[in-house]
């Protein structure tokens, strides 16, 4: 089997703050009634994290659950885990409705980081970037300029995007062009 | 002459010098100059002309509210036209040059207009040129155009180099205006502790208080001066960490909810520096406060469009903040004590103030006593008869204000610094819906705090503070500040301390002002005819007068009607005597008159920041499927679907597209094709009610499908109406895979999530929309099996994998479903495979396809090849207005199901009229292609006296396979009419005839995909 290529191919972008591809991440989407234990044991048992708050995510390092919707979860893991993953999710959830599908390709996952990393984001999303808002673990499914991405925030300088795969290019762009050197909107 | 002072200035740098030029001519001035200082400091006081009959304008305001000085900046690339001279901040090395003159700002022939002008009265457009028709567009037009017009557009072909973004910024407070009230508001709010937005337009804080300290004051707050106090708040907002300062950054719009634009110019004063040029702020606000200020009205006298006539505040603004004096010698009239300030400020900078005409008569106290003192001469009981000058004042005749305009004395001048009172700038508190109330006293509109716009709980969510609140005295002002504030915490949820600071000062005590819109006010027509009350587009109070006397009651009908308020600056300083002349005309008090509406932008902001970083290569996203690359490196001729790129054809050397086409259709039937057919939608619908719910989306039966097999579907919208077709997989007992058309993968998606949703909740089904985490492959034509048998790893035989049916497996090594199913009449196979590995799958295929005949093909050939074949597309034979009937589908309108959606539709008698159009195909008897879109005429001639039609074509291709034209039509009783032939007229005036035949124009039996 040949190796996974992500869309932008470990692109970087070294600006006021730094965006870069982060290669290839094994995603799962999983919907399901949130309130079942199946569901929870499906998403917590393969990511080794805590079911997320609504809203919220339990990304830590490379791994974790993020909250989508009232009755969709997206499962972080390394990409070489998914396979195996969804087999024993599958397993967890044999008798209750759900959907599980890999969505590992269907999308890049872009790492923004540096100081100023909030102000990057709210020159493309409508979302509310204030810390009273918007803190570390938080989940948002919104819009980037003219396309739908979601994000979350890893700590106080770093917040993962993922965007649509076909997007990459326009995501990794607006994101390169907001973070440009000059254009940050408190200057030091 | 204007010239710039020996001393004062306080915001130019005096040590730097700042070169630029005017019309070519090399002009210098200081860092800190607006265009409009520097230019006056150069003795540059001609800077436009006007709209409509090119009259020499100077400048007459010193901000926003500035008419006449309108400027071409830059060249090339970076040429901007109609830029506020009064607002642009000068750099070194600016362009700028004059508009709207010809040939040269001094002299200018369509200033002949103005001798006309007794002949271009207001509605002048609507009275001369509606008649004849023909003569507007082709005569009337293209003259005014050349003739009149302000600033030029720029080149078709010049690309703006910087760039621009936009910033989406919450907040609890945003307070529009950093002028003393709004950072009254700021303080209190900020100590609040509430998240608090300052935005200020000017480079500097403080509004204006700071000027008029200088001139007759007050000239302390809180016991310090003006200037100190303003640093003191400035530092102490800096210093809390809720609180976000933004200068250069005007507030352009209030919308609902708390919605607010604001303009940030990053470097317009500074071209130089990296980042982008404007930023526009997208602000959400729980409150907004604005503190906008407010603007110097003129007054309307004989002349007053004269260069050297100016607002009285701007007068002073110019020699205190910039050190320049508009001219030596200054003579003041005015309807109140404000005035007087100008009058003191000329004084103490040396210059002469040979007279104060105040058209009031009053006590001799505060700001009069003040001028008095200093030996300046007050005229009272006094207007100007008329101006004196052409392209500079020379002089002013005096008169009695309440009397004709008989001439008393002239008095030599060579600036008429006017004031005829303040109106608050009300516009932000106006664009979300904020009420206005009339102020006798102080004879202007401002916002009526019992009806502000209101938020979605019926609360206001806009309040006002300051002079635009109707305090115009400065310690009024920062009472009302810090007092709108308190409000404002309060309904954010916050309390103010009982001991919470209010900034105070002290008051000058200024007598009533006096209403005079028309000066004298018994001014006869010839005096009426040269009172300017919209500068920029040339309209006098004589033109308001003729509109009500025309019947035009409505203030918004006389402002279409005269262009009244019309301009680039939208009326700023016309308006409210513009309808107070109306209100005089017709009798009614100003109140029962009106206002205008107000609507953002408040001036106008760069068409750049809107588009915000939206330019070059992210002008707009660009789907890439996962094999894009390689295209590119395979002389692809790309073809925008929707926002994706597809291969429209892959071009070899010297090949036209046509060729190419012609070539790949070619090889695809004899050899082997490869397409990328990745865009394709892909849905997986799953949940023990999946079959259930896709028997209800589309009009054949789905639920029957066997695992493993594949059935291709149609959707109708409720109204019938085919949506969208493709192939449905059963992947296993309650999962399906349905393929969608590329460009209706997300609206399918979001059409099953909304039924799901809102209407079959009770329905076990989750839907999930894969469609970017597969590539994939069509391997199409007679090698198609051969090609995947060589790279081996699953069996692809027919008896393995059957017509119509899916399998899993390998290929090359990678994981692969393959569907055999086809939309081109030959053995075919699409092959998914995860997008990551898609790249690796197609090298592996085209190299295997080397002894194959292998080429790729592109999205034009896959037209053509479902063509040949009569296979329909959507948004070729569909169009919002087709049903499946119509295309002969009725096989796939199921009987045995109960229901589907578009199934009642399809029973209204105007579905099942038996006259509907009906898909053919046509064979052109001259072997043409017809041009896409013809229509079939039919004998006779319409209503429009137009040829009758009996039919449209939806596709029409040049088939390499048959060596001809061939298309498809919806034709009137086409299905029954085999043989006929029909007539299509082109756009050339030629025609072509065409016979209904069979859409099915290769292998009709359908034995070449089955094999």
């Amino acid at each position: 089997m040949s190796k996974a290529i992500s869309a932008l191919n470990g692109q970087r972008f070294e600006g006021a703050v730094t965006v870069k591809d982060l290669g290839p991440r094994g995603m799962i989407t999983l919907r399901g009634d949130l309130s079942s234990a199946a569901v929870k044991k499906a998403a917590t048992s393969v990511s080794g994290a805590e079911m997320p708050q609504a809203g919220m995510c339990t990304i830590a390092k490379d791994q974790g659950i993020a909250w989508m919707s009232p009755d969709e979860l997206l499962v972080v893991l390394p990409y070489a885990d998914v396979d195996g993953a969804i087999a024993k999710m599958g397993k967890t959830l044999k008798d209750t409705h759900h959907l599980l599908a890999d969505v590992s390709d269907a999308r890049s996952i872009i790492r923004v980081q540096g100081t100023g990393v909030r102000d990057v984001i709210a020159k493309l999303s409508p979302a509310d970037m204030r810390p009273s808002s918007f803190a570390v673990g938080t989940m948002r499914r919104t819009r980037m300029a003219q396309v739908a991405a979601a994000f979350w925030m890893r700590d106080a300088r770093t917040i993962d995007v993922i965007c649509f795969r076909s997007v990459s290019e326009y995501v990794f762009g607006i994101l390169s062009a907001a973070a440009a050197e000059g254009a940050e909107v408190y200057p030091k | 002459m204007s010239t710039r002072l020996a001393n004062g200035g306080r915001l130019i740098d005096r040590n730097a010098k700042v070169d630029f030029t005017l019309n070519g001519k090399r002009l210098s001035g200081f860092a800190g100059d607006t265009l409009a200082s520097a230019l006056l400091g150069e003795d540059q006081m001609l800077m436009g002309r006007s709209f409509k009959y090119h009259r020499p304008r100077g400048v007459v305001a010193s901000g926003a509210e500035e008419p006449n000085a309108l400027m071409n900046l830059g060249e090339g690339n970076t040429f901007e036209p109609n830029a506020r001279a009064t607002t642009t901040p000068l750099f070194g090395g600016l362009k700028a040059a004059s508009q709207n003159h010809w040939p040269s700002l001094e002299f200018d022939v369509g200033a002949i207009n103005k001798h006309l002008s007794r002949f271009l009265p207001a509605g002048f457009y609507y009275k001369m040129f509606i008649h004849p028709r023909p003569l507007w567009k082709h005569v009337y037009e293209p003259f005014i155009r050349r003739s009149a017009g302000l600033g030029r557009a720029p080149e078709a072909e010049a690309r703006d180099p910087d760039t621009y973004e936009h910033f989406y910024h919450h907040t609890d407070v945003l307070i529009i205006g950093g002028g003393t009230a709004g950072l009254s508001a700021a303080l209190t709010a900020g100590r609040a502790g509430l998240d608090v937005t300052l935005m200020e337009q000017n480079a500097e804080w403080g509004g204006r208080a700071p000027v008029d300290a200088t001139c007759g004051g007050p000239s302390e707050i809180d016991g310090v001066s003006v200037d100190e106090w303003i640093n003191n708040a400035i530092q102490a907002l800096e210093k809390m960490k809720n609180v976000t300062l933004r200068t250069r950054t005007m507030g352009a719009g209030v919308y609902d909810h708390g919605y607010v634009l604001c303009y940030e110019r990053l470097r317009d004063h500074a071209p130089e520096l990296d980042g982008p040029r404007h930023r526009l702020w997208k602000v959400r606000a729980q409150q907004i406060i604005t503190a906008t200020g407010a603007i110097e009205r003129p007054l309307s006298f004989a002349g007053n469009d004269i260069p050297g006539v100016m607002l009285a505040s701007a007068v002073r603004d110019y020699a205190v903040n910039y050190g320049v004096s508009a001219g030596d010698r200054t003579v003041v009239v005015t309807n109140n004590d404000d005035a007087y300030r100008t009058a003191i400020a000329m004084v103490q900078a040396g210059l002469s103030v040979p007279a104060i005409v105040d058209a009031r008569t009053m006590a001799d106290q505060g700001l009069v006593s003040q001028a008095r003192a200093l030996g300046i001469e007050v005229k009272q009981g006094m207007g100007i008869a008329k101006v004196k000058g052409t392209k500079r004042v020379t002089g002013v005749a005096l008169c009695l204000q309440a009397g004709e305009g008989a001439v008393l004395e002239e008095i030599k001048c060579d600036v008429v610094a006017m004031s005829g009172g303040w109106s608050p700038v009300v516009h932000m508190w106006s664009h979300c819906g904020g009420k206005l109330t009339w102020d006798e006293d102080g004879q202007f509109f401002r916002p009526d705090p019992d009806r502000a716009p209101t938020s979605h709980d019926g609360k206001a969510f806009v309040s006002v503070a300051g002079a635009a609140n109707g305090h115009m005295m400065l310690g009024a002002g920062l009472a009302d500040g810090a007092s709108c504030a308190a409000k404002v915490v309060a309904a954010c949820g916050k309390k103010v301390k009982a001991k919470d600071p209010v900034p105070s000062a002290t008051d000058v005590t200024e007598a009533p002002m006096a209403p005079v819109w028309i000066m004298p006010q018994g001014a006869n027509i010839s005096l009426r005819a040269k009172m300017w009350l919209d500068y920029q587009n040339d309209v006098k109070v004589s033109d308001v007068q003729l509109a009500a006397q025309e019947g035009y009651e409505s203030v918004e009908h006389t402002k279409r009607y005269t262009t009244l308020g019309m301009a680039t600056d939208q009326g700023k300083l016309s308006n409210i005597n513009g309808l107070a002349v109306l209100s005089g005309a017709l009798n009614a008090p100003i109140p029962a008159v009106g206002t205008t509406t107000f609507r953002p932008p408040y001036t106008p902001i760069s068409m750049g920041s809107i588009a915000g970083e939206a330019k070059g290569d992210i002008f707009q996203p660009m789907r890439r499927s996962p094999l894009h690359d390689w295209h590119d490196d395979n002389g692809v001729y790309w073809e925008p679907v929707g926002h994706w790129r597809r291969p429209y054809c892959y071009t070899r050397d010297g090949e036209s597209h046509a060729d190419a086409v012609n070539r790949e259709v070619k090889n695809t039937r004899e050899n082997l094709g490869l397409l990328d057919a990745s865009t394709l939608g892909k849905i997986i619908v799953k949940g023990p009610d999946a079959g259930r719910f896709l028997d209800m989306l589309y009009t054949n039966m789905m639920s029957n499908l066997k695992v493993g097999r594949c059935r291709y579907g149609l959707m109708c919208s409720e109204n019938g109406f085919l949506m969208d077709d493709g192939v449905v997989a059963r992947i296993d007992e309650d999962t399906w895979l349905c393929h969608t058309t590329s460009g209706g993968a997300d609206h399918i998606h979001q059409h099953m999530e909304e039924w799901l949703q809102t209407e079959w909740w009770d329905l076990k089904v989750y839907v999930a929309n894969v469609t970017e985490q597969y590539g994939q492959i069509a391997v199409v034509g007679p090698n198609a099996r051969k090609v995947l048998e060589t790279l081996g790893g699953m069996d692809v035989s027919q008896d393995a994998l059957s017509f119509m049916g899916w399998a899993d497996g390998t290929l090359a090594g990678i994981d692969v479903r393959i569907f055999r199913i086809s939309f081109s009449g030959e053995l075919s196979y699409e092959i998914a495979v995860k997008a990551g590995q898609a790249r690796a799958l197609w090298d592996a295929i085209y190299k295997a396809g080397q002894g194959f005949g292998v080429m790729p093909y592109g999205t034009e050939t896959l037209h053509v090849l479902r063509a040949e074949k009569g296979f329909i597309m959507i948004g070729d034979e569909t169009d919002g207005t087709v049903i499946p009937q119509d295309l002969n589908l009725q096989w796939a309108l199921s009987k045995k199901k109960e229901d589907y959606l578009g199934k009642r539709a399809h029973e209204r008698s105007f579905m099942a009229d038996p006259a509907r159009w009906k898909l053919v195909g046509l064979l052109t008897t001259d072997r043409s292609v017809i041009p896409d879109g013809a229509y079939a005429v039919a004998d006779g001639v319409n209503d429009n006296g137009q040829r009758n039609t009996q039919g449209r074509i939806t596709s029409s291709y040049y088939s390499a396979t048959m060596e001809r034209g061939i298309a498809m039509a919806l034709v009137k009783d086409g299905p029954d009419r085999m043989g006929e032939v029909l007539t299509f007229p082109k756009t050339d005036g030629t025609e072509v005839r065409a016979e209904i035949v069979d859409p099915v124009f290769y292998d009709k039996e359908g034995a070449k995909q089955n094999v």
